[in-house]
């Protein structure tokens, strides 16, 4: 639905008013169009002083893009500044980079980018650790300032890990651009070197075939939208209920419909029919159908509880395992799942739905082993506001709030949740496994 | 009309394609139906008051470009026809296409032959691909009787044309000083034919009193359509042949929870006048319906290479009409007729088949097809046999519910038929089906479809 407000503060005289009268003006976002610039200005590469040869690894990387690349901050408008920190050893050894980050935070570009990269914090010795759990703090703290659309988002390597892994460089690509727009005071943790580096970055999920449940209408039609557009063959799963509208969303992206109800005992079978028959493999299934059925628990019956759990949470355990013991997988395949910052952070009403989507987290989890023996990763997205028909149905004044409450100060469109799973879905993100990235614009709940 | 299987008599089989025939006869192969598509079926003046015909037959045509994942793809050849159509939509398969995901240099064109059009799109394009003129066809057809064309009378139209052809602004006042209050009255279609002005109702309630068939055994059998088909749709026997439209899920004249009670209540609104007893009522009946409906027909290689599995082979079709003007027959008899020729081609008995699909136009039609076979006298008589066909096993007719329950857009009923047909015989996974669908004009097409 339309951001009313976002519009008035963004043009004319109410863009004006809005200014003088200090009126909080949430940014028009920097999306991704094809064919547009990575970033909006040159980048910016910053390390601490015993980082300085993973910085030149990336910044070789960035070159590699055509991208305009600086090492030391002047008085240009920046796309992105980009802080490695992958051996800093100390607290004591934030202070140099940061500072020297804040010195050109005046001069990043609307809708420019703030990436860290750093190494997990396990396993390391106290002073090291301490240092980098403390770009996790700095960086949620960091996002929180930047203004214009700006985002600040970080990597974070497992040791063994390179800042040349596949999914290091497909992360980092993922961040600077225009396809994380709403992903902020995020960190992208890669766990491992696996996935490969796509022929065509905009096309990485060429000749792959990709299921999406619930895709007749918003996130899902949106997601199916975005993984045709990189590429892949989109099968379009949804309620016969709903048939009409999947039917359009299946001749849109060239796919084909499927009218299954993924609760129904012989789904996975069918779904499997289907894709077997027709196209031979299967490479990518997007679990993203789900339904709500908000009540306080105090009130709360079998008909509301019972559907949520069985729709958000028990039908994408019972596809994923069919899936894995079916050998119709792909070699390199990818499942996401569909969370929620309700199921990170709770939500009144939502014991039933909040149950579902930290579900989901826990299977995503629990299935990375089983993920990773058959060549492939699972990974789950969880969605903050965003602006679909179900928001739209929460009452007005709750609704101003609830999409005012992030660090972009507005809902997110059903394309930055798609944009998020097409990253996980691709051969770039083959290093990133069992994790969660929210895409929530920094939703304040929740952490 | 008859296939263009000419040579022998035997019973065609599926498989690979027929050798190649003497010289001058082409070689044939399979034509399957590969699955189909329809909108959910309206009652008139219901949720789809406000689409045309070309709105729901492009509908039911992207349902299916969905389902088989036929975006931009260029079929064969598009077949389909409406029996109310506006003069308007001369094209209005071709437009339907055009409307369509399908790529627009797929070719179309119409086809009319009443109720039965629907039907006759399948046997037509299924010889087609049989001859190998084409791969892949789509069939089907669309009824609107709540957008149906309202014409001006024929005095108001002579004058118009009158106006259209004078040349000067005088001749053109001349013209229109000779129209009359009265040439207003606008001209609806209904379902009266031309040679009797006999509604098709009151033609059925003839041929219902003829065969003494009784309101009890109408009301049975409507009975048994709106629960099979409410049946079928707690199977989810439709969740791969329909795309919902416009706000319907399921067909708007079913009623799951009828009864005989409740149709034994009903008056009768055909045959009062007969001195018989009235038997036909709104429950036995079909009501005026709008809806459409489309069927993917392939050659076996065509399916194969885009992985998509064949239900069913169209076997054979034969046409048959009646002289219902002279009284001889009903208006409604002529599979009837068209029936022992179909079998006799095939080496086929009544009984040979594991499905029979015959259309409820009402629940007398058939009733009265059922009884004339059943009937020594009327097969030696009427259709020159040397006994009766016999009896069909009731368990086998319509078992996922017919017209009375689902309704009966005209020229849509036969694709209905055919997609649900194919499934059950794709489902049980062998054996033939047999369909039976009457048309205005006393004629009526029948056809073999046989699991794939």
């Amino acid at each position: 639905m339309t951001d009313t407000y976002l519009n008035l503060v963004n043009s004319g005289f109410t863009k004006k008013l809005a200014k003088q009268l200090g009126l909080p003006r949430p940014a028009v976002l920097r999306r991704h169009s094809p064919g547009a610039p990575l970033v909006p200005g040159p980048v910016l590469v910053l390390a601490d002083a015993a980082s300085g040869k993973d910085a030149d690894a990336l910044a070789a990387t960035l070159l590699d893009w055509d991208l305009d690349v600086r090492r030391h901050g002047g008085d240009d408008r920046y796309g992105a500044v980009v802080v490695v920190l992958t051996e800093v050893g100390a607290p004591a050894e934030l202070g140099a980079p940061m500072l020297e980050l804040g010195g050109v935070l005046r001069s990043l570009a609307p809708g420019g980018r703030v990436v860290t990269v750093s190494r997990a914090p396990s396993d390391a010795a106290p002073a090291v650790a301490a240092a980098r759990q403390g770009v996790d703090g700095m960086l949620r703290s960091l996002a929180k300032e930047l203004r214009a659309g700006a985002t600040g988002n970080g990597i974070v390597l497992d040791d063994g890990v390179g800042v040349d892994a596949p999914s290091a460089v497909g992360a980092l690509r993922f961040l600077l651009s225009g396809r994380s727009a709403f992903v902020d005071g995020q960190l992208v943790h890669v766990g491992s070197t696996g996935g490969a580096v796509p022929a065509d970055w905009d096309r990485p999920l060429d000749g792959t075939v990709a299921v999406v449940t619930g895709a007749a209408r918003g996130i899902g039609a949106a997601i199916a939208r975005t993984l045709s557009r990189d590429g892949a063959t989109v099968v379009v799963v949804d309620v016969p209920g709903a048939g009409d509208a999947l039917a359009k969303v299946a001749n849109e992206v060239r796919g084909t419909a499927l009218q299954l109800d993924v609760t129904a005992d012989d789904a996975a079978q069918r779904l499997l029919e289907h894709v077997s028959a027709r196209y031979g493999r299967l490479d990518v299934v997007v679990h993203n159908a789900g339904i709500l059925r908000d009540k306080l628990l105090v009130n709360m019956r079998p008909e509301r509880w019972d559907p949520v759990l069985a729709v958000n949470v028990t039908a994408p355990l019972r596809i994923t395992e069919a899936l894995l013991a079916s050998g119709t997988l792909g070699p390199a395949p990818r499942v996401i799942g569909l969370a929620s910052t309700s199921g990170i952070a709770g939500n009144r009403g939502q014991t039933n739905y909040g149950a579902s989507k930290a579900g989901v987290i826990g299977m995503v989890r629990a299935s990375a082993t089983a993920l990773a023996s058959a060549g492939g990763t699972i990974n789950a997205v969880a969605p903050g506001f965003i602006e679909t028909d179900m928001t739209a149905r929460i009452p007005f004044a709750t609704r101003e709030v609830a999409r005012r409450l992030n660090s972009l100060q507005q809902g997110g469109q059903p394309i930055d949740v798609a944009e998020t799973i097409a990253f996980l879905a691709s051969p770039q993100a083959g290093g990133i496994n069992g994790q969660v990235v929210r895409v929530c614009g920094q939703n304040m709940v929740g952490a | 009309m008859a296939a263009p299987r000419s040579t022998t008599g035997s019973t065609p089989t599926g498989g690979a394609p027929d050798s190649p025939g003497p010289a001058g006869t082409p070689a044939t192969r399979r034509a399957v139906v590969v699955g189909g598509n329809r909108i959910p079926f309206a009652r008139a003046g219901g949720a789809y008051t406000r689409a045309t015909n070309l709105d729901m037959l492009t509908a039911a045509l992207d349902g299916l470009v969905a389902r088989f994942g036929l975006a931009d793809e260029r079929i064969g050849e598009v077949a389909a026809g409406a029996v109310l159509k506006h003069s308007r939509d001369f094209n209005l398969t071709r437009e339907a296409v055009l409307g369509s995901a399908l790529s627009p240099e797929t070719p179309a064109y119409d086809l009319q032959q009443a109720c039965a059009t629907g039907l006759e799109t399948v046997v037509g394009l299924s010889n087609k691909i049989r001859l190998g003129q084409i791969d892949s066809a789509v069939a089907g057809g669309v009824d609107s009787a709540s957008d149906a064309p309202i014409v001006v009378s024929d005095p108001l139209r002579a004058v118009i044309l009158d106006i259209n052809r004078a040349r000067t602004t005088g001749q053109k006042l001349k013209h229109i000083t000779r129209i009359r209050p009265g040439h207003f009255t606008p001209s609806a279609p209904d379902t009266a034919e031309p040679r009797t002005g006999l509604s098709m109702g009151e033609h059925q309630a003839l041929t219902t009193a003829a065969f003494a068939i009784t309101r009890e055994a109408q009301d049975e059998l409507a009975l048994a359509s709106h629960h099979n088909l409410a049946a079928a749709y707690e199977a989810g026997f439709f969740d791969d042949l329909m795309t919902p439209y416009r706000g319907l899920t399921r067909d708007a004249n079913l009623r799951a929870d009828t009864s005989m009670e409740k149709l034994a209540s009903l008056k009768p609104v055909f045959g009062k006048r007969l001195g018989a007893p009235a038997t036909m009522t709104a429950g036995n009946s079909t009501p005026l319906t709008d809806g459409a409906s489309t069927v993917l027909l392939a050659s076996d290689d065509w399916a194969e290479q885009r992985g998509l599995r064949p239900l069913a082979t169209v076997v054979d079709a034969e046409a048959g009409a009646v002289d219902f003007v002279h009284g001889r027959d009903g208006l409604l008899m002529a599979g009837v007729h068209a029936m022992p020729r179909l079998l006799a081609r095939n080496g086929l008995t009544l009984q040979d088949f594991d499905f029979y699909e015959i259309h409820e136009a009402f629940a007398g039609t058939v009733l009265c097809n059922l009884a004339a076979w059943e009937s020594e006298e009327y097969c030696r008589e009427r259709l020159g046999l040397d006994r009766a066909l016999g009896s069909i096993d009731r368990a086998k007719l319509n078992v996922h519910g017919s017209s009375l329950a689902a309704g009966h857009p005209f020229a849509a009923t036969g694709g209905r038929i055919v997609a649900s047909l194919a499934k059950a015989l794709a489902a049980k996974g062998s054996g033939r089906g047999l369909i039976s669908v009457c048309a205005a004009g006393g004629q009526g097409v029948v056809a073999i479809l046989e699991a794939a």
